[in-house]
């Protein structure tokens, strides 16, 4: 079993308006030291294991559906564990 | 000309979609479920505005696996007409038959008002009753309508003539102003504003009219005899 933590946020070159927003709220704030804010999505995912490597499903998973590769870059973490 | 409007769970423009193309264009219409297996009856296909599948994850993410998607896919490569509005364009970007992909809106706010687009090219099967150039007003009702493509994308649609409306005034931060794009065979439109919203005076305009009947137009010069 696999506890998979897949992390997707806006291309760097893409703006993202609600972290422009969130910045400027910080600096707002008296945060002056913010410059940048990029929000994005954490997910979860529990993941059997198969006869397929996990990378390989994971990267499909994401290209797929999870991320918008048009203008969203993914990046993800894979734990193993005992299933309970 | 038998249309088809396309109704995923959340959908909530299909009834206006099935009004203008039933009473206020007179052209047979029916309601087809997301999960349809065939579109093979149908002559042109319509993805109305909504929040399908409450926009998880992305708008038009998840309704893009649909069942009927494979349908709507080969409706388009047999060179039917595919309009969508609205949820319906973020469904056809997330499909991969259009280019591009929605952001959130630069204001984060939700707009809902009358907005004055420019038709850029009258010379698709959506836009040959406007004139070249032609003002119109069409309502938009978006929180996503933030079109972005890379420089690369943005050349092509700009060299093939497949940016169709832009707006006036940009209410989103869509580049380039962009309200509306059609694929490079120029059978697949979509676009944020809503024509079918605009389809009689009482509702406040009847621009977008002309778009519903440009399709039957072209499609009845191609198909029917002496027409």
């Amino acid at each position: 079993m696999y506890k998979v933590k897949v992390f997707v946020t806006l291309r760097e070159s893409v703006l993202d308006p609600q972290g422009k927003a969130v910045t400027h709220s910080l600096n707002a704030l008296n945060y002056k030291e913010v410059t940048d804010v990029r929000i994005g999505k954490y997910m979860e995912l529990t993941v059997e294991k198969s006869e397929r490597n996990i990378d390989e499903v994971i990267n499909e998973i994401c290209t797929s559906l999870l991320a918008n590769p048009v203008i969203e870059d993914y990046r993800y973490e894979v734990e193993e564990c005992v299933a309970q | 000309m038998k249309f088809a409007v396309i109704v995923f769970p959340g959908s909530n423009c299909d009834v206006d979609m099935f009004h203008a193309i039933g009473d206020e264009l007179g052209e047979e219409v029916e309601y087809v479920w997301h999960d349809s297996e065939s579109l093979a009856e149908y002559d042109g296909i319509l993805l109305p505005g909504g929040f399908s599948y409450g926009d998880y994850l992305r708008t038009g993410a998840i309704a893009r696996f649909s069942k009927v998607m494979k349908e709507v896919v080969k409706a388009a490569e047999a060179g039917k007409p595919v309009l969508g509005v609205c949820n319906g364009f973020q469904i056809l970007l997330e499909a991969g038959l259009l280019p591009g992909a929605m952001r959130r809106n630069e204001s984060l706010s939700f707009i809902c008002k009358p907005v004055e687009l420019e038709v850029e090219n009258n010379r698709t099967i959506f836009t040959a009753e406007y004139e070249q150039g032609q003002t119109i007003t069409i309502p938009v009702a978006h929180g996503e309508g933030n079109y972005y493509c890379d420089e690369e994308t943005l050349a092509q649609l700009k060299d093939n003539n497949q940016i169709v409306f832009t707006y006036q005034e940009n209410p989103n931060g869509s580049l380039a102003n962009i309200a509306g794009i059609t694929n490079e065979k120029g059978n697949v439109l979509g676009m944020m504003p809503h024509p079918e919203r605009a389809v009689d005076e009482l509702l406040g305009s009847a621009d977008g009219l002309k778009l519903f009947q440009s399709i039957v137009k072209t499609w009845r010069e191609a198909h029917v005899v002496n027409a």
